[in-house]
């Protein structure tokens, strides 16, 4: 996208227009003292060559050759470059919210298959595209379980994303939700006696995550028995997606919040990512965000159009199912591209390889002493690890060694002190597993 | 479609019909069709305490989201189960099977407020005047 400024000639002109000798002119209805006297501190303008020396000279910075054990809610994978082309082209990159579905049939039939994609994934029947990432879909999600259960409390699994539970904590501070968090077990897995204890006739909603913060998979089914007994809602939150290549659907959820980075989208700093809610057909007109349905036009053809739309902000203003008012398109078409790529074999051989290479290097990590898995529960492409030792100190030998290293559990769990959440996906080979291995143990047995 | 005599309207196109100390409560024939196709709505649990000129519903059309304010103060006591898997009800018999809700009324003087059918309409032969000019 290019940005062309004005010329002091095409303001000249357009002051001229409306009658200002200066731009301050423009301005004069503004009170004198609400205005700036001074320029803003910023930088001053580059030429064309200037600007490509400072962004060659930025990318230089960044870190090569690095290999990296961190996951925590935003994971590593492989993509085609067929995605970014794709999604470079000029139709779908720049194109505006599809309200006039006759000139935007290309648009509404990949947000259309989207939908579709993620209802086969998460094994429910309808899904929304989308909302800005996984924590805000989880946050969304609860607020759709509290109107359609008319109740205000809400239980959280502490093994959620420290993060989401974070954004569930900041819309909730206003809105008269209650928040309670819910402890886990020995086996890193939602405590469910506890569960059952705290599940009266006031609670909305059940949030949890599978595979969880831990690395754990939690028992979905198990869960959602006490939960449906209460008249509660059953919400899971899914960071990892690409675990639904191998691990069951959550169709016992009544809603499911996704965060669909994994799919195609590369791990950057602030995103953007995709979050995607997934729910039952008859919770539909209490599911925030946009809907594309398919339907036929005056001949009888096929066609896609913006559907529901009444239940969103430009409509219904305060009344509205959320505040939500864009949605990721472009990036739900990466994972659209990338999944449609894949296919269904191919996110299942993906699934498999992160789990066998996790497999692997816990295997290889237990060999070293003073390295213990913490929970025995399954997990995904993440698991968790006691070491003998601080895991900040034990990161800092390891980025020596060009290997960023796990997740340090601490920093959201004060109990956790020693404990390490490891994430390895398919990009990570054997050999740099057992090189972190062998980093790992030379870490340990330096002296404090 | 003829206004039924013995209802009592309100400005926002609400009807309500009490009988027996229950007062059940619709959209006018006018105001289904201001609306359009109807196709869904919205409406309390029994129950719900609902106070008069108060949104107590809506009504979505293909064309706009609606508000339905209650004539009077009361008690929802039943709503319209049927309006959930067949809303086009509303645009065809408004003012008798396509009622939305019935209601126990916590202040009887509130209807007096209401409009009787002459009023109500002169009332829209007054908006259809002002549509029209």
């Amino acid at each position: 996208m290019r940005y062309l400024p004005k010329s002091p000639a095409e303001r000249k002109e357009m002051l001229a227009v409306v009658g200002c000798k200066t731009a301050d002119e423009l301005f004069s209805s503004i009170p004198e003292r609400y205005r700036l006297k001074k320029p803003l501190n910023l930088p001053a303008p580059l030429s064309e060559a200037e600007i490509i020396q400072y962004f060659k000279a930025r990318a230089a910075e960044n870190s090569l050759g690095y290999t990296s054990f961190l996951g925590a809610g935003i994971y590593n994978h492989l993509r085609s470059v067929i995605t970014d082309t794709i999604i470079q082209r000029g139709e779908f990159l720049t194109s505006y919210t599809p309200y006039q579905a006759e000139i935007s049939q290309g648009t509404l039939q990949s947000i259309f298959e989207f939908q579709t994609l993620m209802c086969q994934l998460t094994g429910q029947e309808v899904a929304n595209a989308s909302m800005y990432d996984g924590s805000t879909a989880a946050t969304e999600a609860v607020l759709m379980a509290e109107r359609l259960t008319s109740r205000r409390l809400v239980l959280v699994a502490r093994s959620v994303h420290p993060e989401y539970r974070a954004v569930l904590q900041t819309y909730a501070k206003n809105s008269g939700l209650r928040v309670e968090e819910l402890p886990m077990n020995s086996h890193g897995t939602v405590d469910a006696r506890a569960l059952q204890s705290r599940l009266k006739d006031d609670v909305a909603a059940v949030l949890v995550q599978s595979p969880n913060f831990l690395g754990v998979i939690e028992p979905l089914a198990e869960l959602s028995n006490l939960v449906h007994k209460s008249g509660a809602l059953l919400v899971v939150s899914i960071t990892e997606a690409v675990s639904l290549g191998l691990v069951s659907p959550p169709s016992d959820a009544d809603v499911v919040a996704l965060e669909g980075q994994s799919f195609g989208l590369p791990p950057s700093y602030g995103g953007p990512y995709v979050g995607v809610i997934a729910s039952r057909d008859k919770f539909v007109r209490q599911m925030p965000g946009r809907l594309v349905g398919q339907t036929t036009d005056s001949h009888g053809r096929r066609g896609f159009v913006l559907t529901l739309a009444t239940r969103e902000q430009h409509i219904r203003r305060e009344k509205a199912t959320s505040n939500i008012c864009t949605n990721q398109a472009l990036c739900a078409l990466a994972a659209t591209t990338h999944l449609t790529l894949l296919g269904k074999e191919g996110l299942r051989e993906m699934a498999h390889q992160n789990l066998s290479k996790a497999r692997f290097a816990l295997a290889e990590l237990e060999k070293i002493p003073g390295v213990r898995r913490a929970f025995d529960a399954p997990f995904f492409n993440e698991f968790t690890i006691e070491l003998p030792r601080s895991v900040r100190l034990v990161n800092a030998q390891l980025l020596r060694d060009k290997i960023i290293g796990p997740f340090v559990l601490g920093a959201a769990y004060p109990d956790l002190t020693k404990h390490a959440l490891v994430c390895v996906t398919e990009t990570i080979t054997r050999a740099e597993i057992e090189r972190f291995a062998g980093a790992l143990r030379h870490a340990l047995e330096q002296p404090l | 479609m003829a206004y039924p005599a013995t209802y009592r309207y309100t400005k926002q196109h609400e009807w309500i019909n009490v009988k027996d100390g229950v007062g059940t409560v619709g959209i006018t024939d006018y105001a289904q069709h201001e609306l359009g196709d109807v196709v869904f709505v919205e409406l309390p649990k029994p129950g719900a305490k609902i106070g008069a000129g108060k949104s107590f519903g809506t009504v979505e059309s293909v064309k706009a989201v609606s508000e339905i304010y209650a004539p009077v103060s009361g008690e929802v006591v039943e709503a319209n189960a049927d309006l959930e898997a067949t809303p086009e009800k509303l645009n065809t018999d408004p003012h008798n099977s396509a009622w939305l809700i019935r209601m126990t009324l916590s202040d009887q003087a509130e209807l007096d407020k209401l409009m009787d059918v002459k009023a109500y309409e002169a009332f829209i032969a007054e908006k259809n005047k002002e549509a029209s000019a």
